[in-house]
């Protein structure tokens, strides 16, 4: 069971309900093949640092999970087959990049409490 | 007939380049991860056009310049850094 992290970025044209269900989806596809979700992140609207198929923003969200290495493969095809997901990017966290995720979450946990 | 030696005056004095020593940040400060999510981080190790400055420059162990690479191509796929751009610092 590794640790990965995915991003990816939905087109912007997408309603918040869309957007939702889309979240649903990807997430369905971890937790039914066996995945846990670690932690998940939604980055909103952002600006793109240059245009992605003439759209200048985009939805980031992002999920850490742990898995197995073959469930990324049916993970991808799903990410390639919606067109509403115009960028995608997922790698396997090596032991400093899941100290550093704890760390970072617990960082932003206190400072919510503060 | 031989020009004294002491003939040539310069305007300033030559300053001789003193030579600082290089160190890896990385190893100093002990990061492990270097995360391809925060921009402004990795903005220090790009020039203006947006290309990765050599070790040469910032004196970073190869190590940590291969993770360096590595995050900001990744922050270059996701659109979090541009590839090419013109004074974005």
């Amino acid at each position: 069971m590794n640790q990965y992290e995915t991003v990816f970025i939905a087109t912007p044209v997408l309603s918040d309900v869309q957007l939702k269900e889309l979240v649903g989806k990807f997430r369905g596809t971890i937790t039914e093949n066996g995945g846990q979700i670690v932690h998940e992140e939604d980055w909103g609207l952002k600006k793109l640092a240059y245009p992605i198929q003439k759209k200048s923003t985009g939805f980031y969200y992002q999920i850490e999970f742990k898995a197995e290495g073959d469930l990324i493969g049916k993970l991808e095809t799903q990410y390639r087959r919606d067109e509403r997901v115009i960028r995608f990017l997922t790698f396997k966290m090596d032991k400093y990049a899941v100290e550093y995720a704890l760390k970072r979450r617990s960082q932003t946990a206190k400072k919510e409490e503060e | 007939m031989a020009a004294p030696s002491s003939e040539i005056r310069y305007l300033n004095p030559p300053t001789v380049e003193v030579k600082k020593k290089k160190y890896c940040r990385f190893k100093k400060s002990g990061i492990k991860y270097i995360d391809y999510k925060d921009p402004e981080f990795l903005k220090k190790f790009l020039n203006e056009q947006g290309k990765i400055l050599p070790r040469r420059l910032t004196g970073t162990s190869q190590k940590y310049q291969k993770k360096v690479a590595t995050a900001v191509k990744r922050a270059r796929h996701l659109a979090i850094l541009p590839f090419v751009t013109d004074m974005f610092k």
